[in-house]
């Protein structure tokens, strides 16, 4: 419902990725190393301005988690000829919509607009990317406002709290285990200095994306972006993003994490991944056939149907993957179960139907369903332009280049069943993995039929 | 950067919607709305049932969302999983959503599978099974569901405002019933819930996509084939009833949920745009409105808050949300108040006025982007009883909006002294 909010990256998401080939997508990168993506769709006379850094939470110096995001909200509070507020002011006045998010990898900022209004939010946008400016009576209240949104989107919700202790658990050493929002007590004592040397050290067009979607020309696009943004020299500061990695995995994880205010419990369990790489996306394809298969749809998918339908000891059972990241994907499994099973018990089942489904191999007619809709998502996709958009600037804010995302329905077409049993295997490995459960306090289990 | 606002308002255009409609009349006489095209090869069709859940009895208070919830677990001789199954092969998306006021069908599907996509959503809508079997996993969906929402904060506020405002009318009730309503339904309440609320006579139709009128027509034919004509009695419009004052529910957390407001405007009211502008000015769920600027850039009082008009088929009320840190909530409530007071009193200024004008004249287009937006649009725009040129005059009739008219509908919205709280949540210094 409101802008600028934290993107917590895609963890459960199902939907598989949808690229497209129709429409031209062309990709340039001017003389200060700025990159552009321009993609054309007519249908409506409607522009997105996208600008994104290939910075996020996980470059921030040890002991200031969510300056990322803070810098974030303030970028909107001025530059050296703008007032605060005035970006979204003068947005709004061209009856636009702005928003920006924050991710681990990266931090993105967009417009969506009429087309003839581009022109000055790309102004706009380049005279952001080097001239931010701002006082005590914008930054102190901001990071108020910071505070109350740890404390509305993530402390007031028990499932937000568990999966921040998730990650926190899983990462060893690598900052994706850090909350993107930050913690509080290292929150509370964010500076307007801390914000401007994130700024300094990380914005610039060497280390940004600009993405075009909607209603332009291609070559009057790239016109506009080279007037606008051309003139701005590269960042020297910037340098190679470098992160702690993670150390061997030899022990699997568990936790429980306790809340009266767990309506419904259930056990979910992370897997650090492979990423899609550049140039290779056939592990990542096969990783996420896999997960559409195990958990992609509501009835029919392994786990669903196993645990759901035919045995009922489910309300329901997941699986997803996410390889869109720069250093490491996560794989996601699992089940809440109905009322009288525990999470113990449920998990143990979970366990069983992931491995007979490996043992058994894939059903061939639910194999060729999969790869029917992976086609269709593809048609469909094409009518969501901002969605496009977004794609497309995620992928090269990690890494990947333009040609892995248009081939990305062919990596998931190339797939084979045997991929998918092959790739389903460190299911089976639990070391590198954290399994947790969310639940009351045991003292509130008899109260839960009747609450 | 005062050059670029100056620069704006010389350029800025106004900007037509640019949405070709076109009426279609099915063979069998029922109505659709249509925006064509063909770039890309799919259809969205979108079906909005008038009634919803306000059609079910007091005692049966969630059937019509369990109904909705059963339609696609099982049709003609398909089981939960066959039909599942059939929807895969077909590469089609279908949704199926119940309200207070509507039960909402959404589809997508590939032009190429277009009849047969059809056919299959005929069996769910007009020859659902209602297994036992489908009945009893989805009812252990729906009740682990409202034991989460006896959890959450922002239901409980929203069902306490709605309790106060609307007492012993449908409005009143929960959408998804109660534990002991929903433990009691059997397979009857279940096939009467379906009959009172899939009829013809309360459909409303929008369709986008590669598909021409004709071929429209006869689709909607196709799939309404065998609906009854007429559904359930519609239940008596109702008043905003709650009494002015302060509620608090008690619930553990760092953050209290404020719920806030008092009676809105009717959707046929002839001021009801001139509203509409208002709560854009003044509380609209984005930044720049008056309550945003004052709690949120001006103190950090909270990550967000909005306003909004609810205006149903049967009654009306204009209310707002913010989560706030307990120790916030007596200065939050305060500010209310003062905000309240004070667009009823001055009413807003000229330059807001052109500001929001400005705004909202050029983000109507924004809309419409898509086949699966344009079809809920078009839907939705007839259920609200619009014309089918209103697309093409909105604009206009904001843009002649006078200052006097808004400010003689902000006096007659707001008034502070009718204002309901209600606070869930642990408030400092409040009792």
């Amino acid at each position: 419902m409101f802008a600028r909010n934290l993107s917590l990256a895609a963890l459960l998401s199902l939907a598989l990725l949808r690229p497209a080939h129709a429409e031209p997508v062309t990709h340039t990168v001017l003389d200060n190393g700025l990159e552009v993506v321009v993609i054309e769709d007519r249908r409506a006379p409607v522009v997105v301005n996208m600008v994104w850094y290939r910075v996020g939470a996980a470059d921030e110096p040890p002991g200031q988690s969510g300056i990322a995001h803070f810098l974030e909200h303030l970028m909107f509070k001025g530059t050296d000829s703008m007032a605060p507020g005035e970006f979204s002011a003068v947005v709004e006045a061209n009856g636009g919509r702005d928003n920006a998010f924050t991710s681990w990898d990266y931090t993105g900022y967009f417009q969506r607009v009429a087309s003839d209004r581009l022109d000055l939010m790309m102004q706009m946008e380049a005279d952001r990317m080097v001239n931010l400016s701002f006082t005590d009576a914008e930054w102190l209240p901001e990071r108020d406002v910071i505070l109350e949104e740890r404390s509305q989107v993530l402390e007031s919700r028990a499932g937000a709290q568990f999966n921040e202790a998730m990650l926190a658990t899983l990462y060893k050493a690598h900052p994706y285990g850090i909350p993107i929002i930050g913690w509080r007590h290292e929150m509370a004592g964010l500076t307007d200095q801390m914000a401007m040397d994130f700024y300094h050290a990380h914005y610039g067009p060497n280390n940004a994306i600009v993405v075009i979607a909607g209603d332009v020309d291609t070559d009057e696009a790239l016109d506009k972006v080279t007037r606008y943004f051309g003139d701005i020299p590269a960042n020297p500061a910037i340098r190679e993003a470098s992160r702690p990695s993670e150390p061997p995995h030899l022990a699997e994880r568990r936790l429980t994490f306790e809340d009266a205010r767990v309506g419904t419990p259930f056990v979910n369990r992370l897997y650090l991944a492979p990423v899609r790489r550049a140039g290779d996306q056939s592990e990542a394809a096969a990783l996420q056939m896999l997960a559409a298969l195990l958990g992609g749809s509501s009835a029919t998918s392994v786990l669903e149907r196993q645990l759901n339908f035919e045995e009922g000891i489910a309300l329901s059972a997941w699986a997803s993957y996410n390889g869109m990241a720069r250093d490491y994907g996560m794989f996601n499994l699992g089940i809440a179960p109905v009322d009288g099973v525990s999470l113990p018990d449920a998990e143990a089942a979970l366990d069983r139907v992931v491995a007979e489904f490996l043992e058994e191999g894939v059903d061939p007619a639910q194999f060729e369903r999969v790869r029917r809709q992976v086609r269709a998502s593809e048609i469909f996709g094409l009518d969501d332009t901002q969605g496009r958009a977004r794609q497309y600037g995620v992928a090269l804010s990690i890494g990947l280049t333009i040609d892995d995302v248009t081939g990305w329905i062919d990596a998931l077409e190339a797939v084979t069943p045997e991929d998918v049993i092959a790739a389903g295997q460190m299911l089976l490995d639990r070391r590198a993995s954290v399994t947790g459960f969310l639940t009351h306090p045991s003292d509130a289990d008899t109260a839960e039929l009747s609450q | 950067m005062k050059r670029l606002i100056t620069l704006f308002f010389l350029i800025a255009a106004p900007l037509r919607a640019e949405v070709d409609i076109t009426p279609v009349t099915s063979p069998s006489g029922l109505n659709a709305w249509l925006v064509e095209e063909r770039s890309i090869p799919f259809v969205s069709l979108e079906l909005i049932f008038a009634g919803g859940a306000t059609v079910e009895p007091d005692e049966q208070a969630g059937v019509v969302s369990l109904m909705t919830s059963l339609l696609d677990e099982g049709a003609g001789e398909l089981d939960a999983q066959a039909y599942a199954t059939r929807t895969e092969e077909l590469a089609a998306r279908l949704r199926f959503e119940s309200g207070r006021d509507t039960v909402t069908v959404s589809a997508r599907f590939l032009t190429e599978d277009a009849d047969a996509v059809i056919d299959h959503l005929r069996l769910a809508l007009t020859e659902p099974r209602f297994d036992e079997d489908a009945i009893a996993r989805v009812r252990g969906q729906m009740l682990a569901k409202l034991r989460r929402d006896a959890l959450d904060p922002n239901t409980l506020a929203s069902r306490a405002f709605a309790r106060a405002a609307f007492d012993g009318h449908p409005y009143a009730r929960e959408v998804d019933g109660t534990l002991e309503t929903v433990a009691a339904l059997d397979r009857d309440a279940l096939v009467n819930a379906h009959q009172g609320a899939i009829a013809r006579d309360r459909v409303y139709i929008g369709a986008a996509g590669d598909i021409d009128a004709e071929s429209l027509g006869e689709l909607i034919d196709r799939l309404f084939d065998s609906i009854p004509d007429e559904g359930a009695p519609m239940p008596e419009p109702v008043a905003f009833q709650a009494d002015a004052g302060l509620d608090i529910i008690p619930f553990d957390g760092p953050q209290s949920v404020v719920a806030f407001g008092h009676a809105g405007i009717a959707r046929d009211d002839p001021e009801f745009l001139t509203a509409f502008v208002v709560n854009e000015i003044f509380g609209g769920g984005r930044f720049g409105t008056r309550l945003m600027r004052t709690l949120r850039e001006e103190r950090g009082l909270t990550y967000g808050i909005g306003s909004f008009l609810s205006s149903g088929l049967l009654g009306h009320s204009y209310q707002g949300r913010l989560s706030t840190d307990n120790a916030n909530v007596e200065i939050v409530l305060d500010l209310l108040r003062e905000e309240w007071a004070k667009i009823a009193r001055d009413g807003v200024t000229e330059q807001e006025l052109e500001r929001i004008v400005t705004y909202l004249t050029g983000a109507y287009p924004l809309r419409f982007d898509g086949n699966s937006s344009i079809a809920s649009i078009m839907a939705s725009m007839q259920y609200q009883g619009f014309d089918v040129d209103y697309v093409n005059v909105r604009n206009d009739m904001i843009r002649a909006l006078t200052l006097d008219e808004v400010n003689d509908l902000a006096a007659r919205l707001f008034d502070p002294e009718a204002l309901v709280f209600v606070v869930v949540g642990q408030p400092v210094g409040l009792n």
